[in-house]
C-alpha cells in the first residue's frame, strides 16, 4: 500500500508526493505524456533522441548534470512507444536542486547545435550497439512492422532506422519540444524524505510560473483487425534459430489485460511454468522459451519467443507451443494453478515497491493511466480473475489469425 | 520573479548511518547476520559458500552445481520443487563467481515457512540427476554460442586472461567444457563445498524471531564443519601490451583497457575508486564528458576498480562505431595522461567528492541494499570501519595525492589493450 497526496497547478500540472522517512533519499520524477507512438512516420526515434537533448542544457542553466552531482544526486530517463520519464534521486536535504533543474527544462531547452550534433551521434552509436552488434537485436526492427500494419507501435523507440535519426534538424527538436514539453503533459511525483507542505512551496515556487497550454488531444490511427496469419522469414549470422510468435490483444486498462498477463506466466513464468517444463525440460525443444505481455497503453501485443534446441526443426518446435496454446484454450486452469499464479503476482508487486524510485514511477504511470490510486489495486485486480476469464481471453486472442510470426533462422554456412 | 540562473542553496552530506548486521549462531556455530529493516513485509535470505570457481578442478563444475541444487533432491523431483517455490511466490537465485558461491531466496514473510525447508534440502539433499545434468549442459553451451557473438562479451572474457594469465581467475571458458563435465564431479565437489564447508547465512528485510527458530532447526543441527579455504591464485598477466580479437562483420568495436591491480585491504585503494570516478565513474566522468558528450563516439563508455579476493583490476569498457575505434583509443589515452600531468581542479574534486558521497547513500538505501554492504567487507575480513574511513577519504582527498596515484598506477607502459571487432 502506497500512501500519497495529489495536487494539481493551475497551469495543469499535476503532482503527487509519497512520504517516506525510512531513506535519506528523495525522487523526483516526471512523466511526460509522450512517446514514439507520437512520431512524425518519416521522423521516428523522435521522442528518444529528444530525451537525449533534454540533458543539453535548459533556458537558465546550461549543463544539467553538474550541478546535480555537485549535491550529491543522480538521474535517468528512459523512452517508451507510450511516454517519456525523467527521474532523479538526491540526498533530501538538497531537494531544491531538483525542482530548479526540472522546471527550467520545462521551461525551455537552450537548444544548442552542438547538443544536437552529439546526441545524434549518441543515439547512432546506441542504435548500432543494441539492434545491430547483438545477435537476435533487430528482431523488433523486423517484429513491429510486420504486427502493425497502421498504428504508430509499428517503428520501436529507437526508431525505424538510422537514416531518421541522421536527418534530425534544430527546427524539430523545437517543434517537438512546444507541442508536448510543459506542465499541462506532465505528471510530476515527489518521493521520499520530505513532507507534504515543503513539496507544495517548493512545487509553487518553481513551476508555477510557467504557462500553460491545451495539449490538442492524440488520435491515433488504429490498427485495423488482423484477419490472417503473418509470416516474415529471415537468415542471420546467429547460432541457434529462433522463433518469435506476436498476438494482438487489448489495452493496458482493460480488464483482460490482467488475464493475459497471468497467461503469459503460466505459460513461462518461473521454473515451474508450463512452456518450461514440458518445451524445455521434457521434450527438449527449446534451450529458451519465453511468454509475456508488452504492457502497452493502446492495444498490445503478447509474445511468445524462444530459441530452438541444435538440430530441432522449426515445424516440430512451433507444432509443440501450438500445443501448449490449445491446451490452455480447452482445459479450464486448475484452481491450484491459478492460485500459484496469483500467489506470484502478489509477490511481484511487493518486491516490486521496495524503493523511492520504485514507488514514484508507479504512481505516475497509474496517474497517467487514469488514477494514481489505481497502484494500489492490481493485487486486487490480479486476485478477481477466475478461470473462465483465462479461458475466454485465450480463446480470444491467441488465435493463429491473430498472430505475426517471425522466423529468425541461423545461416546456413 | 525567481531568478533561475542563480544555483540553490545546498548542504554537505555530513552524517551517512549505515544499519549494521546482527550477529549470532546457530547451534552448531553457523554465522547468521540480520538486516531487520524495510517497509516491506518480504526477507532475502543468502547462504553464501566459498565454493567459486577457484575451488573447481574441472572447469565450470563451480557453477554446474551451483545451478543444478534446485534440480532434484532425494525426496523431490525438479519440478516439484519449482512447483513448491513458485505457488507460495517465492523466488530463488543461484550466483556462482569466481569467488564465492551463493543461494538466495526471496519471499514474503507470511510464506517463508513454506518454502524455507526446501531452501536447506536443496543445499544438504541435492542429487543432480543424470538427465538434468544433461540439459543443464546442452543449454548452458546454447546460451554460450549466443553470448560468443557479443564483443562486449568476448572482450570481457579475453581481458581477465590477458590481466591475470592461465589460472582460475583468468580462465576463459570452452567450448569442450560442456561435453568434460560429468555428474561425479559434481557430486564431489558438492560433497566438498556445500556439504563439508560452513556457510554464512544472511538475512534482510523485516525479520520476526521465529525465522531465526526455524533456521536452525533446519540448518543449525548438522554437524560442525570448518570452513573451506579460497584455493590460492598466482597472477601472471600477459607481457603483450596490445590485443586485437577479429570479429569481420562486427559494427562497433569493444574496446578494454586496464591493468592488474590489487583489491580493497590495499591502502591505495579508496584512493583508486576516487581516481578512477573522476576518469570514467560517473556519467560527468571525463571519458564520458569526452568520448560520448563531446565527440559522440559511443552511447557509455565507463571504468572501474573491481575488487575480487586475491586481487583486483581496473578497466575501462566502451563499444564505440569502427570508424572511430582509432580516434576513441586517442581521446582515452589522452584522458588518462591528463590525469598523470595535471592537477584536478578544486571544482572538480568537490563535484566528484559530493557525487560519491550521495552514491554511497544511495547504494544503502534498503535492507537488500545493506546486505550488499555488509557482505562487501565480510567477504574480505573487513569491518563497518571500513565504510567510516572510504567517507573520510572521500572528504580527505587532495587533487595533489590523485595525481600521485594517477602517475603511480596509470603509466601508459603498465596498461594493457584489447580491442575486439573488424581489423583495421
Amino acid at each position: 500500500m502506497i500512501e500519497f497526496s495529489t495536487f494539481k497547478l493551475e497551469n495543469g500540472l499535476r503532482v503527487i508526493h509519497h512520504f517516506d522517512n525510512s531513506t535519506q533519499l528523495v525522487c523526483l520524477n516526471i512523466l511526460y505524456d509522450v512517446g514514439s507512438r507520437d512520431e512524425n512516420p518519416k521522423k521516428t526515434g523522435f521522442a528518444h533522441l529528444f530525451e537525449h537533448l533534454m540533458f543539453g542544457g535548459s533556458v537558465n542553466i546550461p549543463n544539467y548534470d553538474e550541478p546535480l552531482q555537485r549535491v550529491g544526486g543522480e538521474n535517468n530517463a528512459f523512452t517508451t512507444n507510450d511516454i517519456t520519464n525523467y527521474y532523479l534521486t538526491l540526498p533530501a536535504n538538497n531537494i531544491e536542486t531538483a525542482f530548479w533543474l526540472e522546471s527550467d527544462r520545462m521551461i525551455s531547452l537552450a537548444f544548442s547545435e552542438k547538443s544536437l550534433e552529439t546526441q545524434r551521434s549518441v543515439v547512432i552509436e546506441e542504435f548500432k550497439q543494441r539492434y545491430f552488434n547483438q545477435p537476435y537485436g533487430d528482431v523488433w526492427l523486423l517484429l513491429r512492422p510486420l504486427a502493425y500494419t497502421t498504428h504508430p507501435y509499428k517503428w520501436p523507440t529507437i526508431g525505424k532506422e538510422i537514416k531518421h535519426i541522421e536527418d534530425a534538424k534544430m527546427e524539430d527538436v523545437k517543434s517537438f519540444f512546444h507541442t508536448f514539453y510543459n506542465p499541462t503533459n506532465a505528471i510530476m511525483v515527489v518521493a521520499g524524505n520530505t513532507t507534504l507542505e515543503e513539496t507544495k512551496l517548493l512545487t509553487e515556487k518553481w513551476f508555477a510560473p510557467i504557462n500553460g497550454k491545451i495539449i490538442t488531444p492524440r488520435n491515433l490511427p488504429k490498427e485495423p483487425k488482423q484477419r490472417e496469419a503473418r509470416t516474415l522469414t529471415v537468415e542471420r549470422d546467429v547460432p541457434l534459430d529462433a522463433i518469435y510468435k506476436a498476438y494482438h490483444m487489448c489495452k493496458r486498462m482493460d480488464a483482460d489485460f490482467y488475464a493475459m498477463d497471468m497467461l503469459s506466466d503460466i505459460l513461462s513464468n518461473g521454473d515451474s511454468s508450463r512452456l518450461y517444463i514440458e518445451l524445455v525440460k521434457k521434450q527438449q525443444l527449446f534451450s529458451s522459451i519465453h511468454a509475456y505481455v508488452m504492457g502497452d497503453l493502446d492495444e498490445g501485443l503478447f509474445v511468445i519467443s524462444g530459441k530452438l534446441v541444435k538440430g530441432i526443426k522449426m515445424e516440430d518446435a512451433e507444432k509443440a507451443i501450438e500445443a501448449e496454446i490449445n491446451k490452455i484454450k480447452l482445459q479450464r486452469i486448475e484452481d491450484s494453478e491459478l492460485q500459484k499464479i496469483k500467489n506470484k503476482l502478489e509477490s511481484i508487486l511487493v518486491f516490486n515497491q521496495m524503493n523511492i524510485l520504485e514507488k514514484a514511477m508507479g504512481l505516475a504511470t497509474f496517474e497517467l493511466m487514469g488514477d494514481a490510486a489505481l497502484v494500489n489495486n492490481e493485487t486486487e485486480r490480479y486476485a478477481a480473475v477466475t478461470a473462465n476469464q483465462l479461458q475466454n481471453a485465450a480463446n480470444k486472442y491467441i488465435q493463429e489469425s491473430n498472430c505475426s510470426t517471425l522466423y529468425y533462422l541461423s545461416k546456413k554456412k | 520573479m525567481i531568478n533561475r540562473s542563480i544555483v540553490p542553496s545546498s548542504k554537505e552530506i555530513e552524517q551517512i548511518k549505515l544499519i549494521e548486521a546482527a550477529k549470532s549462531e546457530l547451534s552448531n556455530g553457523i554465522p547468521v547476520y540480520t538486516i531487520n529493516t524495510g517497509s516491506q513485509q518480504l526477507i532475502k535470505i543468502e547462504i553464501l559458500l566459498n565454493a567459486g570457481s577457484v575451488n573447481e578442478h574441472k572447469a565450470i563444475t563451480a557453477r554446474a552445481t551451483n545451478s543444478l541444487l534446485k534440480e532434484g533432491t532425494k525426496n523431490h523431483s525438479s519440478s516439484q520443487i519449482a512447483e513448491q517455490f513458485d505457488f507460495y511466490g517465492a523466488f530463488l537465485e543461484t550466483d556462482c563467481s569466481k569467488d564465492s558461491a551463493c543461494i538466495a531466496l526471496y519471499s514474503l514473510n507470511k510464506h517463508l515457512s513454506n518454502v524455507l525447508p526446501l531452501l536447506s534440502e536443496i543445499m544438504y539433499e541435492a542429487v543432480f540427476p543424470q538427465n538434468e545434468l544433461e540439459v543443464y549442459l546442452q543449454n548452458s553451451h546454447q546460451h554460450f554460442l549466443v553470448n560468443n557473438q557479443k564483443v562486449d562479451v568476448i572482450a570481457r572474457n579475453h581481458f581477465a586472461e590477458i590481466i591475470f594469465g592461465e589460472n582460475k581467475y583468468g580462465y576463459r571458458t570452452k567450448e569442450e567444457d560442456y561435453t568434460n563435465l560429468k555428474q561425479d564431479d559434481i557430486k564431489a565437489f558438492h560433497k566438498s563445498y556445500y556439504l563439508n564447508n560452513s556457510p554464512t547465512i544472511i538475512l534482510s528485510g523485516l525479520i520476526d524471531d521465529t525465522v531465526h527458530t526455524q533456521l536452525d532447526s533446519l540448518f543449525g543441527k548438522s554437524a560442525k564443519t570448518k570452513k573451506q579455504q579460497h584455493a590460492g591464485i598466482q597472477t601472471v598477466s600477459s607481457l603483450q601490451q596490445k590485443h586485437h580479437i577479429d570479429k569481420a562483420d562486427a559494427v562497433q568495436t569493444a574496446i578494454r583497457i586496464g591493468r592488474l591491480l590489487f583489491n580493497k585491504t590495499h591502502p591505495d585503494y579508496f584512493g583508486m575508486l576516487i581516481l578512477n570516478s573522476l576518469l570514467g565513474g560517473y556519467f560527468g566522468s571525463r571519458l564520458m564528458s569526452n568520448i560520448r558528450e563531446d565527440k559522440g563516439y559511443t552511447y557509455g563508455i565507463g571504468s572501474g576498480v573491481v575488487s575480487m579476493k586475491q586481487t583486483g583490476y581496473f578497466v575501462i569498457s566502451t563499444e564505440v562505431g569502427v570508424d572511430v575505434t582509432n580516434d576513441a583509443l586517442k581521446e582515452i589515452y589522452y584522458e588518462i595522461k591528463r590525469l598523470r600531468e595535471e592537477l584536478v581542479s578544486e571544482e572538480e574534486l568537490y563535484l566528484v567528492k559530493n557525487y560519491l558521497l550521495g552514491t554511497f547513500i544511495r547504494s544503502a538505501d534498503g535492507p537488500f541494499e545493506l546486505a550488499n554492504k555488509f557482505k562487501g567487507i565480510y567477504e574480505y575480513g573487513l569491518d563497518y570501519n571500513y565504510y567510516t574511513q572510504y567517507i573520510e577519504s572521500i572528504k580527505a582527498i587532495s587533487s595533489k595525492r590523485l595525481n600521485e596515484l594517477a602517475n603511480t598506477y596509470l603509466q601508459e607502459k603498465d596498461l594493457v589493450e584489447l580491442t575486439v571487432g573488424k581489423n583495421n
